[in-house]
């Protein structure tokens, strides 16, 4: 039997999670306070995912640069393929929250979407 | 002079949600004094995610929580000013404003939220030795030069220090290119949330140093190489346990110090552990009608408990305005808050059970990793509430919640005693 010690990210508690696996199955999971522990420590142990963040360029904007994120979260090894996707990219202003920046990024199926309103410098 | 019923100092996230709340609870005259080109504070800059889990039960940027709030500010018609910078108040609730287009100008309020954040302890107060070659930045000041600006500090990065700041810039700078080689703390334990560790230090197998220091900076124009050294339980170097790394670049995130320069110009009382004023169950300072919420008043980790402390802030100082600029006597005793046994401070410092809402949040730090503790809370000497911790810690804010019944059934209570007991 394989024992997995896991700090949960669901939330800021940080909850010390341990997963009992054999053959790759989940035998059980303890320590977790809540639900969503349970499911993000069956899941980080199978399949672990990240949101990322990063910015790209603003073209006519009030400010030069503008946040952005994956809509949701990406396999964990895609996480630089993503960050590679971004280098470069500019978008032109006004950009407002939700806009999508790049489609289906470093083919995870995801968007990459703006997380700040940037209206066009007049 | 310009008047209004309530001056707001700072437009970051507690400022927004205290003006929010203030105008939710009858107070029209209202403005938001911001120093920056735009609202939002510092979670302009913080643009990962994890925030407003308990605020909107959902993940969010930075950037996406901070428009949450100026969408409410704007939608409420509340008026704000940016590139605003207050340099003065007085006792008198009387704030002295510079900006380019009004230049010097004073604002009578009849109460006054202080609401300015904190700031990153520098390397002048760190006493590192070495030169003092380019390359050295807060991590706020790399964050910032990355996220706002565009600009990459370096390329061969060391981080002192292990707060949220500095975990969130490894993964950051990683992001962006960047060989962030080790990441260096003081203490034993980090000072930085854990979900932080796992998602900006274990994920790109940075390793987090415990029990080290810089002890030398090299470089005279630009930083060179720093070396590092483990320390012993004082906090002292030891010999022989040098550590050279080559870089070009070092992060420090050394801690936050609430900003209260216009605080103590006020004459407010001051609370030593904190470096924030002291306050009472209203979130009111030691002059009447002057409030305090935020990093200003305590550092948070979390910006969902800074909207939730500014919001009873609002409320307050709304009361207060309605009540025509005055308190009542209060029926009981004012009850002091004690804070002992590991338990460093405590927000608020005390209580008047008159004034408290049903509930109230006492918010405090303890100066130490503890282990299967008990959080235990007397009403004099008579145990109120035994709370099981499997784990407190220095990085994470603590709460004990009082209730308006509870205290009211102890009419002649004169201290709550909050301290960490062993199981």
């Amino acid at each position: 039997m394989e024992k997995r010690e896991l700090t949960c990210i669901g939330c800021p508690l940080g909850c010390q999670i341990t997963v009992e696996m054999e053959n790759g199955e989940v035998i059980s999971v303890t320590g977790n306070t809540c639900k969503r522990g349970d499911v993000y420590a069956r899941k980080e142990v199978t399949d672990p995912t990240r949101i990322v963040t990063s910015i790209v360029n603003v073209d006519g904007g009030t400010i030069p640069m503008v946040s952005v994120k994956t809509r949701s979260d990406i396999p964990k090894g895609k996480i630089f393929d993503c960050a590679r996707a971004l280098k470069g990219v500019a978008v032109q202003a006004p950009v407002h929250i939700g806009d999508v920046i790049v489609k289906d990024v470093a083919g995870t199926g995801v968007d990459v979407i703006a997380t700040k309103n940037v209206e066009a410098a007049e | 002079m310009l008047t209004y019923d309530l001056v707001i100092v700072g437009g970051g996230p507690a400022g927004l949600a205290a003006a929010a709340s203030a105008k939710r609870n009858g107070i029209d005259s209202i403005v938001i004094l911001e120093r920056e080109p735009e609202l939002g504070g510092i979670l302009n800059q913080c643009i990962h995610n994890g925030f407003g889990l308990h605020t909107f039960k959902e993940e969010l940027t930075g950037p996406e929580y901070a428009s949450r709030f100026i969408e409410q500010v704007k939608e409420l018609g509340i008026e704000y000013r940016l590139h605003t910078m207050v340099v003065d108040i007085d006792a008198s609730k009387k704030v002295t404003a510079m900006n380019r287009e009004d230049g010097l100008f004073e604002i009578q309020a009849k109460a006054i939220i202080l609401a300015m954040g904190c700031r990153e302890r520098p390397r002048g107060a760190l006493n590192i030795p070495g030169y003092r070659p380019a390359g050295i930045y807060s991590a706020g000041t790399a964050q910032r030069l990355v996220n706002i600006e565009g600009y990459m500090p370096g390329r061969k990065v060391v981080i002192l220090g292990s707060g949220d700041i500095g975990l969130i810039m490894a993964r950051r700078m990683t992001l962006e290119g960047a060989e962030v080689q080790v990441v260096a703390e003081l203490m034993p334990y980090s000072g930085g949330l854990k979900r932080n560790i796992v998602q900006c230090l274990n994920d790109f197998d940075i390793p987090l140093k415990l029990s080290h220091t810089v002890v030398d900076i090299q470089g005279k124009e630009r930083v060179e190489g720093i070396t590092l050294a483990e320390v012993d339980n004082t906090g002292k170097p030891i010999p022989g346990t040098e550590e050279h790394y080559d870089c070009d670049t070092l992060l420090l995130s050394c801690g936050l110090i609430p900003e209260n320069e216009l605080s103590r110009g006020i004459g407010v009382d001051m609370e030593p552990v904190t470096n924030g004023p002291a306050v009472n169950e209203s979130l009111e300072t030691s002059v009447d009608g002057v409030f305090a919420c935020g990093n200003v008043l305590h550092v948070h980790d979390l910006v969902d408990f800074v909207s939730e402390e500014a919001t009873v802030a609002g409320k307050n100082a709304a009361k207060y305005i309605k009540n025509g600029g005055k308190h009542d006597e209060p029926s009981h005793p004012v009850i002091k808050m004690n804070p002992t046994g590991g338990v460093r401070y405590t927000v608020p410092k005390t209580i008047n059970v008159d004034n408290m809402d049903d509930q109230i949040t006492v918010r405090f730090r303890v100066g130490g990793v503890y282990k299967n503790c008990y959080v235990a809370t007397y009403f004099d000497d008579e145990l109120f509430s035994r709370r099981k911790r499997p784990v407190v810690a220095p990085g994470e804010m603590e709460e004990v919640k009082l209730t308006k019944e509870k205290l009211l059934a102890h009419p002649d209570l004169k201290q709550i005693t909050i301290k960490i007991e062993e199981a």
